[in-house]
């Protein structure tokens, strides 16, 4: 089976912009895809360049196999929920998802039953009659969603669908759409600029800033092995401190901290190394941190209490740490100005490059 | 800036549902007050002139042609069933429905058009379509008596190219083409403005639900337009329904409209009150007709 999409070195330039430079990337059959990236960082080009609404400078983009060219978008085996969800205002809930059949002249019958079926499947079939304006946020963006899926895409794109909802119904939708794509099975391709967001729905992410892609990889092992600094910044929280290489098995932070971290680059080496703030475990001097773990020895200087966590932040010759530690009674708690180890398994210490 | 909370320095009350409702008045009537040199303006030069023709569209025509306010009578509104103002309502429908007919098919367009450019490019088309504003409409339209006149460039053209000599001015052809001229700006504006705010996100929604170029235009650009179409045609059918200076100007005798019946009335047949009944007559007719069709635009939107 060939990939459902494959780009290979497509660029788009504005002008003198360049919004995506020669982008590389398979998305496999099936999958959830996110292309992730803080905004203007070519993600939504990429998205509308598969779409047919922009054509690329260069390069080339296949659907299953297919070239797509300069093929129009109503030439492509894809469609797309738009972020405003772009629901035709003068029409109905059930015109609007009859429309993408109606034009690819489907038997009324069939457009019916296809219709109403993909209308239960986001359970609205109640609505039929209804205008988009007479539909709340989250219910819009079912419809948005039931108009794409009742053509039966090879490739369904989604263009940060969830943005315009309040969180409560932003995290039920994320959870509600990955069982939807494994019910329909269609591969989806989404864009969005929330890390969470990716992290929860995606099979694999793609980050991208400044029209490079940076990383492609699963969830966890985005979050757990960053390649590079910002996609280590930019997925979740993580201490970044500057270090040098000593010898494969261990680097040295400032204030002559020495910590086991395994990496290749040579003896001598610049680097950063990052530590997320919840693998760190907080000690007294006294207890002080077991032989197996690296520790960093610290005053605490500021202790934030954020309900399920408290946040602290620890002075040490390394630098500021922030630790996230969970409130629960067998975690005990340190004050402000107390002196403190903060102690992490090797196995948590990323080496991100310079 | 804010101000310190020491400066409340008078005798502030708690406040109360009476003094609530004391300040909103107080409210309302400084927006009255402020509107009020406006609407004295339109009660003198609009309303009281309308209701002088109301009444005198009752009034009896003496013998020699002055109105005495006495006698109130039907009679000028049961001539509004003779053939002849019968001819002439219809040859006004006629033209002021084929005004507004090419004016739409002129204008969308070039509305259109205008409206997918950058904002730059807009800016400047707009004012190109507001240039004609900017001389007297009554200059203009001598301004095509010259050109459509019998020796005028179109006639010289033609004849040069071994054509006959273009006789149109002086017909309802003429009116037509001035007719058109005049009021295509009207029609273009509202079209414009109801193109500009379009979404054009629905109408790449409709391609990516196959719908072709075409479609995409028939199915959800026109359907979203149509704010703009009934604005300008309102602005563009109204107008020349009552025209009086165009067809005067460029139309013959026999090609009486309206506007210009109407104007006889009042100057040559000196029948004030069968001119006020006329106008009463199409006032009321494009209120009906305007108010129908605001009634069916907002509910196919």
């Amino acid at each position: 089976m060939s990939e459902a999409v494959q780009l290979a070195q497509v660029s788009k330039h504005f002008g003198d912009l360049v919004a995506v430079d020669a982008l590389d990337l398979d998305i496999h059959d099936g999958e959830f895809f996110s292309l992730l990236g803080p905004s203007g960082c070519g993600k939504t080009t990429t998205l509308r360049m598969i779409a047919g609404f922009e054509y690329p400078t260069s390069g080339s983009l296949k659907i299953h196999g297919k070239e797509m060219g300069l093929l129009p978008p109503n030439k492509r085996p894809v469609n797309t929920v738009f972020q405003s969800y772009a629901l035709f205002p003068h029409m109905t809930i059930k015109e609007n998802v009859a429309f993408g059949l109606l034009m690819r002249k489907v038997e009324a019958s069939e457009i019916e039953r296809r219709t109403m079926r993909v209308l239960e499947l986001v359970r609205l079939a109640d609505r039929v009659d209804a205008k988009p304006e007479q539909l709340s946020g989250g219910q819009r963006q079912r419809i948005a969603l039931a108009r794409a899926l009742v053509n039966e895409p090879e490739v369904l794109l989604l263009d940060e669908p969830l943005g315009a909802l309040d969180l409560k119904l932003r995290q039920s939708m994320q959870i509600e759409l990955k069982e939807l794509q494994h019910r329909v099975g269609i591969t989806f391709i989404y864009v969005t600029h929330d890390q969470q967001e990716a992290l929860t729905m995606s099979d694999r992410i793609g980050v991208m800033s400044e029209g490079k892609l940076l990383q492609v990889d699963s969830p966890q092992d985005l979050y757990d092995h960053p390649r590079t600094r910002f996609v280590a910044d930019f997925i979740g929280e993580i201490n970044l401190l500057p270090a040098k290489v000593i010898d494969p098995t261990m680097v040295e932070l400032a204030g002559a901290n020495k910590i086991r971290a395994r990496t290749d680059l040579p003896s001598g080496e610049e680097i950063t190394i990052g530590i997320r703030p919840e693998r760190f475990t907080l000690h007294t001097i006294e207890e002080g941190a077991p032989a197996d773990r690296n520790a960093v020895e610290g005053t605490v200087f500021r202790r934030i209490y954020h309900g399920d966590f408290f946040f602290y932040d620890i002075q040490t010759t390394a630098g500021i740490l922030e630790v996230k530690e969970e409130n629960r009674p067998s975690v005990a708690t340190h004050d402000e100005g107390a002196r403190v180890v903060a102690s992490w398994n090797p196995e948590a210490t990323t080496v991100v490059g310079a | 800036m804010t101000a310190p909370m020491d400066t409340v320095t008078e005798e502030v009350a708690a406040v109360t549902p009476e003094l609530e409702r004391d300040a909103e008045r107080a409210d309302s009537r400084r927006g009255l007050f402020i509107a009020l040199p406006s609407l004295v303006y339109l009660v003198l030069f609009f309303a009281i002139p309308l209701v002088i023709v109301v009444v005198y569209s009752f009034a009896t025509r003496s013998s020699t042609g002055l109105t005495l306010l006495e006698g109130w009578n039907l009679d000028s509104y049961r001539r509004l069933f003779d053939p002849l103002v019968a001819e002439i309502a219809f040859r006004s429908l006629v033209m002021a429905t084929a005004t507004t007919l090419i004016c739409l098919v002129l204008s969308y367009p070039l509305a259109y058009f205008m409206a997918t450019r950058s904002a730059r490019t807009r800016n400047i088309l707009l004012v190109l379509v507001m240039i004609p504003f900017w001389s007297n409409f009554l200059v203009r339209t001598y301004a095509w008596r010259v050109l459509l006149g019998s020796d005028g460039p179109l006639s010289q053209l033609s004849q040069a190219l071994g054509g006959e000599p273009i006789r149109i001015l002086f017909t309802n052809y003429a009116v037509l083409i001035g007719l058109v001229y005049g009021f295509l700006p009207f029609m273009v504006l509202p079209l414009y403005a109801a193109l500009e705010r379009m979404d054009w996100s629905l109408v790449e929604a409709a391609r990516d639900l196959y719908a072709s170029g075409w479609r995409s235009f028939r199915k959800v650009t026109f359907p979203l337009s149509m704010p703009g179409v009934i604005a300008g045609s309102i602005l563009v059918f109204i107008p020349t329904l009552g025209a009086y200076v165009t067809p005067a100007i460029l139309g013959g005798a026999r090609t009486t409209l309206l506007g210009d019946y109407i104007v006889s009335q009042f100057l040559a047949a000196r029948n004030q009150p069968f001119g006020s009944a006329l106008s009463v007559a199409v006032m009321a007719v494009m209120l009906i007709a305007t108010i129908i069709y605001f009634r069916r635009g907002a509910r196919t939107l």
